[in-house]
């Protein structure tokens, strides 16, 4: 079965890839996901905040104490050659590009426009075939305008551009107001590819002591929907290719991703549930239930079911729960049920 | 063809030509170690101040991988004690390695052993020893020769550098000389003067050294070497008939030792170009009057004998370099023919001797010289002592003594540099001599530790030394506190290499980075008329004037000073520097004093900075840079007002309220000015008033915390985890507001026991430190706003006023009856700390333990110290934090010694229980003539609870109040010892290296032996007084200096060694995980009968993280695993329960999470990520089977059956 596909320049095998994550961290799972039919490994994200935090946390925390009192000058080996940059990521880098065949692609999260260009060269250098910018960014400022949140995204896209001679993906968060003009601007400013959605960390409440925790949950299928929609409108507005992220968890979460437009699929919480080689069993389902259908290739299901080819593109362009709810009685003087 | 067509190299010096060297600036302590190591295979170290940094610096390289001469990395290793690295270097020597080991005081007295078999066995060795103070009446960290002179007679050669540049060529000098000598060396330059003392020098290469190690006697010294190859047996036992003789065998190498290291001084001088001599004479050709000295001394003495010589004077200087063996011949060579009178300084104190030591060799080599005709001299010969504990010696001194030289009856034996008044040894001098050169830069710079101002001023220094031709010297004077520490930066710029050895007392520029020490101490006092001071001041240049108190301001306009301001905290805050004020304040340094052209300067300060944190982090770059180019942009200079203008006075050191003592002795030393005290201010034996800390309002706290009366629950976990004291809770009746101050803030007491009672939890706000650890552990959060707690901090000077009234207030308020009160985490806070405001860590992980045992048993407490943190912030003058209540009972506390504290303590719990023993004995043979019924009930009252103590209190009194009238001296002895029929209760405090290093032999027997002493361990798993070494605490995956790299060994089980006795309570505490369970163990092991030891979880600067997190980090170190609870109590297994007692649940959660919260494993897992990942597996797994191991303990594994050990061998009432 031709499961080719062409996502960022590069002329991929497949669609499936594991998502940005920490399975990359490991050279023997990156060795088992290429054996498991990997088109591509894409690292976890390199987080600018975090570094920078990191950097100056230690150093403080190795400063403040020292010098000031005539018995211990300093509490730690002051020569200890330690490097607090992204050494680390870039190494691992290194040896994964050593270590397979298939492209490898960075991510990248950065919080000043030098850290997006730094780190972006760097990863470069370091071999990635492509990197991905996942622009994770919560506006929590009230005198923030939308319009400079998307400004400020395509700035640094422009940016990053402008050094890089690799491709650079933009992975979007699902709270943009108009995505599809959004998508295209980033086209414009020189995106080699759209990945929706990245997820979040998500704080939960813990109302016994009056705590905000952060949590970190799988995620299932039910996610995926919220990404086949937008996809779907996405699609037919820009030509660069798509990828989805979040919610892919078998063949047929891979197919309907395809079909909305995907040309990339990323998965993770699957394979960190049931381990690297799912990812196999994910190309085989797709590669069976494209058999039973008569497909010859992935081509001819692209975008098959976005927003220009569907049959009812109402489905996707307007408030489902005009068909989803209307057995329901809606009170036309509250606002719950439109929700 | 001859051989003299191929003419060989007849010296050193055409085979390797002399290249240029490069300059460095060094301290003592790496010049040293700079050379040990290049010359080293095997090095053992200890940590001991001031010598630690060589050792560091040795691990360091070999943990860096630098390979020494011969291309090999020198095996590095730490040992348990000082003892230990001497006879694992002995061992190391005996089997054929080149070694070496570093060392000072106490832990040079610990070698002391090994060196007198090392240097028996004739064996080629150097040590170097960064000398310092012996402990007597006291300990000091600070330098003399005491420790030095405790060596004579262990047959070392010792070897004296007065400088930098000395302690690095005379290391050299050593370490060559040995060899052939085959006696070994003891190289020793002054603790902190030298040792500490920053200053531009020339490296020299391995080339260098090289030529100086003959490799011939490198062969020789390894075919010595015991091997079974070609076995030999060394250390015999010997008896009459023959020990004498063999002894005596080893004459000829000390006679020829003095030849071989003049020599060995020769071939460095062809080499090297510096000529040093046995005695190094200075001075007048035909001086009358000559001094005798060696060490830092020396070099000051040299600078004031060329000045005095330059104003007509004859004057000259012996500078002793090698001690021992003393060489009379070339002692009598050095001395000019005509000198007349000699003084001999030493720098060492030998009580009851006819002179110090370098005095009598002094005396007695000129008698054998002049009686062998060696010398017609006969000068009169006087001897004093200087400078002991690191005490100023000054040119102005030197001349002092040059003119009691010239009297008609000189004293025979002086002191120089203190007043006293008791005995008048001390010699009068010109205290205002200043002989400095104007080419010299002076700047003298006040800084608080944690602000960075020392690292930016060795910034400065590099930039200087290195940048420019200039000689650069710095030397950093910090005072005792381990919070808020202030310190004093010395720096001295010039064209010729600096022998000024002494604190600047006339600088050209003073910057103050902190303003309140304006109030405080008397800043421009160092400053020369017409210099530069440099203010941090957050009042603007028009505003600034109007802040100054009168007698700042009359000193700058008398003495003409060009005065700047800068709001060196805005702009560190503005740029992302989080209060560190460093490079803010070295940028306008440079900007106004004008040692370097300002953009050179600039440039170079940036370049400092990338090379300090180009690999480390380009954030702190940037962020480093833009505070440097705003700094300059907020540098304002201030006009000053033709007089003095200002409102207000400097404030008095201490309250008026104050002891006499207090008054007189200790606010001279708070001022900075203790060296102005004479001697009669002291007490002779050491002994000082406790409780003195209350006097010293250190006011460092930004923000205190401010109590919401009505949000509190009431828990006191406030008051529990507070390590100064600072926040107290008292319930009291309500009457007792009565004249309450207004702001004074109360509520009613919740809960049964003291019903109707109010309730108090109060600031000190002068004595917090504000490390928020209360704010983090206060469980009441306001519902609607959970941000806002029972606690919050707010700003502290806005309400510094009106707290200390409140304080006043409380502390007046009556203490709670110890007889009421539940003793749970909460009552126990109702109980009056008698530990209070010490210097420690401003969030200190240790003082809460010490605090509450003090609470709980301090009115009955002798504390045995082992040296370490507790003893510094608990002993350290010139205040200290153990307290009294309001009877004036309260702990007694002493220090003696690292090593032998457990020892120590049991001391006192034997000395307690035979005055106890001994009352008893005596209330028995007086009983006839006293109540049966208060003789029966002291005999056998039971002392269990606080109201049984309270009564047998009672009943001491009430003997007391009737032994008067009882006639004879064993009813006068009754009333001496009767406070004894009161228990006692002995406890042995001290750190991990303490008890689980150095003091482990003792610590080990001490509980062995079962006898009733408390061993409270506060662990913090690294030598953290001396600066963050491993001890044998040190977990798995830490990285600690001398486990750079990280630590692979598992931490030792101190609690399972102990319980292997079967008979010791054995706890493991940690009070933010379980403060109910730390309380519990502290009841449990002081009821207990027999010994008892608590490992008590700390956390510590050394584990690099914000401290205010402590309590979370204990929380996450139990839950994980990490630190597991328990109580082992063998009562409980005399009852057939099992004595071991699991306090915490099965570790949950991830270690790592635990782990990379600190800058210790972060910066293991920063060095190398896959061995850390693999240390962290062991570490887990480790873990997982202790756990196991502690659960089947608690399931009744008896460890061994406790039922077949006596509890304790002291008598039960």
């Amino acid at each position: 079965m031709d499961l080719h596909t062409e996502y960022l320049g590069l002329k991929l095998d497949s669609p499936l890839m594991p998502g940005a994550s920490p399975l990359a961290d490991s050279l023997d799972v990156v060795r088992r996901l290429e054996d498991a039919g990997a088109s591509a490994i894409v690292m976890r994200s390199l987080f600018e905040e975090q570094i920078t935090r990191e950097m100056t946390g230690n150093v403080y925390a190795i400063e403040t104490h020292a010098e000031s009192f005539a018995e211990a000058i300093s509490y730690f080996p002051t020569r200890a050659e330690f490097s607090l940059g992204p050494d680390e990521y870039l190494d691992q880098l290194r040896c994964i590009s050593e270590a397979v065949r298939i492209p490898v692609i960075g991510s990248l999260n950065g919080i000043t426009v030098r850290g997006w260009l730094d780190y972006a060269l760097q990863i470069q250098e370091a071999g990635a075939d492509a990197l991905e910018l996942n622009v994770y960014y919560l506006p929590t400022d009230p005198a923030e305008e939308s319009a400079a949140v998307e400004r400020r995204t395509l700035d640094i896209v422009r940016a990053v551009k402008a050094v890089l001679k690799i491709p650079v993906a933009v992975k979007l968060s699902p709270f943009f107001s108009a995505l599809p003009h959004f998508t295209r601007q980033l086209e414009h400013a020189g995106a080699d590819g759209i990945i929706l959605f990245n997820r979040f960390y998500q704080p939960d409440i813990d109302a016994e002591n009056l705590e905000a925790e952060p949590t970190l949950h799988l995620s299932d299928s039910s996610e995926l929907l919220l990404r086949l929609r937008w996809l779907a409108i996405v699609a037919p507005g820009v030509k660069i290719p798509l990828a989805i992220s979040g919610g892919v968890h078998s063949g047929m979460d891979a197919i309907k991703s395809v079909m909305a437009g995907a040309s990339a699929v990323q998965v993770v919480s699957a394979l960190l549930k049931r381990g690297p080689e799912y990812l196999r069993t994910i190309r085989i389902e797709m590669e069976r239930w494209m058999q039973e259908h008569e497909y010859d290739s992935l081509r001819q299901m692209l975008g098959n079911m976005s927003l220009a080819h569907c049959p009812d593109p109402n489905a996707f362009s307007r408030a489902n729960y005009m068909r989803i709810l209307q057995s329901w009685r809606v009170d036309p003087s509250s606002h719950e049920g439109a929700v | 063809m001859s051989h003299d067509e191929f003419p060989v190299p007849s010296s050193g010096l055409q085979e390797f030509p002399v290249t240029e060297r490069p300059k460095v600036i060094f301290d003592g302590n790496e010049a040293a170690a700079s050379v040990a190591h290049r010359a080293s295979e095997v090095i053992a170290i200890y940590p001991i101040t001031p010598s630690s940094t060589m050792g560091e610096l040795a691990d360091e390289w070999s943990a860096a991988g630098h390979r020494n001469l011969w291309g090999t990395v020198p095996e590095v290793v730490e040992m348990q004690s000082e003892a230990g690295a001497a006879g694992a270097v002995h061992g190391a020597l005996q089997a054929g390695a080149l070694s070496t080991t570093f060392t000072a005081s106490q832990g040079l007295l610990l070698m002391i052993p090994n060196m007198y078999k090392i240097a028996g066995e004739l064996t080629a060795f150097c040590m170097h020893v960064a000398a310092r103070t012996l402990a007597t009446h006291a300990l000091s960290i600070f330098g003399d020769h005491s420790d030095v002179m405790a060596c004579r007679q262990t047959g070392f050669a010792l070897l004296a550098s007065g400088s930098v540049q000395e302690a690095h060529d005379l290391a050299a000098v050593a370490h060559s000389a040995t060899l052939r000598a085959r006696v070994p060396f003891l190289h020793f330059f002054d603790g902190f003067r030298t040792s500490h003392e920053l200053a531009k020098i020339e490296k020299l290469s391995d080339d260098d050294l090289r030529s100086l190690l003959d490799d011939q006697l490198i062969a020789d010294h390894r075919r010595r070497a015991l091997t079974p190859d070609h076995p030999v047996l060394r250390g015999s036992a010997q008896n009459p008939d023959v020990f004498f003789q063999a002894r005596e065998a080893a004459n000829p190498w000390y006679l020829a030792c003095p030849r071989i290291v003049q020599d060995a001084m020769d071939a460095f001088a062809a080499r090297v170009g510096r000529q040093y001599h046995l005695f190094d004479y200075v001075g007048h050709p035909e001086a009358e009057r000559v001094l005798v000295m060696m060490g830092s001394g020396a070099e000051v003495a040299h600078d004031a004998v060329d000045w005095l010589n330059a104003r007509g004077h004859k004057v000259g200087l012996l500078k002793v370099r090698l001690y021992r063996p003393f060489s009379v011949e070339a002692f009598i060579q050095a001395l000019p023919a005509t000198t007349r009178r000699i003084a001999v300084l030493d720098r060492t104190k030998e009580p009851g001797a006819v002179g110090e030591p370098l005095y009598l060799d002094v005396v007695t080599a000129l008698r054998e010289a002049r009686e062998d005709g060696l010398t017609q001299l006969d000068p009169l010969v006087i001897g004093g002592r200087y400078g002991l504990s690191s005490k100023e010696f000054t040119p102005a001194m030197t001349a002092g003594v040059f003119d009691e030289l010239s009297q008609t009856r000189p004293k025979r034996h002086f002191t120089v540099g203190i007043v006293d008044d008791v005995t008048h040894l001390s010699l009068d001098y010109d205290r205002e001599l200043d002989i400095e050169r104007d080419d010299v830069v002076r700047a003298v710079f006040f800084g608080l530790g944690a602000d960075g101002t020392v690292g930016a001023n060795k910034n400065s220094i590099k930039i200087i030394g290195e940048e420019t031709d200039n000689y650069a010297q710095g030397y950093f004077v910090y005072d005792s506190k381990k919070s808020g520490a202030v310190t004093i930066s010395h720096l001295r710029f010039g064209p010729r290499p600096l022998r000024s050895s002494y604190l600047v007392k006339q600088a050209s520029f003073v910057g103050c980075h902190q303003f309140t020490f304006l109030e405080k101490f008397d800043v421009l006092d160092y400053a020369a008329p017409g210099a530069v001071f440099l203010l941090n001041s957050p009042f603007s240049k028009d505003k600034v004037r109007d802040h100054l108190p009168r007698e700042v301001q009359k000193a700058l306009i008398e003495k003409r000073i060009r005065f700047y301001v800068i709001d060196a905290l805005a702009v560190a805050n503005a740029t992302g520097m989080k209060g560190r004020i460093n490079t803010v304040m070295q940028t306008c340094f440079f900007a106004i004093s004008g040692v370097l052209p300002r953009e050179e300067a600039i440039a170079a300060i940036k370049k400092g900075v990338e090379k300090s944190y180009g690999k480390k982090g380009a954030a702190v770059v940037r962020k480093n840079f833009e505070a440097i180019d705003q700094a300059l942009a907020n540098l304002h200079e201030v006009p000053l007002p033709d007089q003095v203008t200002s409102q207000f006075a400097l404030p008095p050191i201490v309250p008026d309220a104050a002891p006499d003592f207090v008054k007189k002795v200790t606010a001279l030393m708070l001022a900075g000015k203790g060296d102005l005290l004479p001697v009669s201010a002291f007490p002779v034996d050491g002994t000082f008033p406790t409780g003195t800390t209350r006097w010293e309002k250190r006011n460092l706290a930004a923000e205190i915390p401010v109590w919401d009366e009505v949000l509190c629950i009431q828990c006191n976990k406030c008051a529990m985890v507070c390590p100064h004291a600072a926040i107290r809770a008292k319930v009291y009746e309500p009457a007792k507001l009565l004249g309450a101050p207004p702001t004074f803030k109360t509520t009613d007491f919740r809960g049964n026991d003291w019903k109707g009672s109010k309730f108090t939890i109060q600031v000190a706000a002068e004595d917090c430190t504000g490390c928020t650890l209360c704010v983090m552990v206060c469980p009441a959060k306001d519902k609607s706003n959970p941000r806002h707690k029972a606690i919050d901090m707010h700003p502290q000077l806005p309400l510094r006023e009106a707290e200390r009234a409140n304080y006043d207030f409380f502390l007046g308020l009556p203490e709670a009856d110890r007889r009421k009160l539940r003793l749970d985490v909460k009552g126990a806070q109702f109980l009056q700390p008698l530990f209070e405001y010490s210097g420690a860590c401003s969030g200190c992980g240790e003082t809460p333990y010490i605090k509450l045992m003090t609470q709980l048993f301090g009115d009955r407490a002798l504390i045995a110290n082992a040296t370490g943190c507790t003893s510094i912030y608990g002993g350290n003058l010139p205040t200290t934090p153990y307290s009294t209540d309001t009877n004036g009972r309260g702990p007694a506390w002493a220090n003696s010694l690292f090593e032998d504290n457990a020892e120590f303590g049991l001391g006192f719990r034997l000395a307690a229980d035979k005055h106890e023993q001994q009352a008893r004995e005596l209330l028995e043979r007086l009983s006839p003539g006293l109540p049966a019924g208060l003789v029966a009930a002291l005999i056998a009252g039971d002392q269990s609870t606080e109201p049984g103590i309270a009564l047998q209190r009672e009943r001491v009194a009430d003997l007391k109040r009737l032994l008067p009238a009882i006639a004879g001296a064993e009813a006068a002895s009754l009333a001496l010892l009767a406070d004894y029929l009161v228990k006692k209760s002995v406890w042995i405090v001290g750190g991990d290296g303490w008890a689980y290093d150095i003091g482990y032999g003792g610590l080990d027997h001490v509980l062995a032996l079962g006898r009733k002493v408390n061993v409270l361990v506060v662990d913090t798993e690294v030598y953290s007084n001396t600066g963050g070494q491993a001890s044998k605490a040190t977990p798995i995956g830490a990285s600690a200096k001398f486990a750079v790299a990280g630590n692979t060994r598992p931490k030792k089980d101190l609690g399972m060694l102990a319980m292997s006795y079967g008979n010791v309570y054995v706890a493991r505490v940690a009070f933010g995980a379980k403060d109910a369970q730390t309380v519990k163990a502290f009841q449990e092991a002081e009821s207990y009968p027999g010994a008892s030891l608590i490992i008590a979880y700390s956390q510590c600067i050394a584990h690099g993280y914000d401290m205010a997190y402590g309590v979370e980090q204990q929380k996450l170190a139990v839950e994980t695993g990490y630190w597991p609870l328990y109580r082992y109590d063998p009562r409980r297994a005399v009852n057939g329960e099992s004595a071991f007692k699991l306090d915490s649940a099965p570790p949950k959660g991830d270690l790592a999470a635990y782990m990379s919260n600190e800058t210790r494993f972060r910066m293991t897992e920063n060095q190398n990520p896959d061995r850390y990942r693999e240390l962290v597996k062991i570490a887990r797994h480790n873990i997982q089977e202790r756990f196991r191991l502690y659960e089947k303990l608690e399931k009744g594994v008896a460890i061994p059956p406790p039922a077949a050990v006596m509890p304790a061998a002291k008598r039960e009432s």
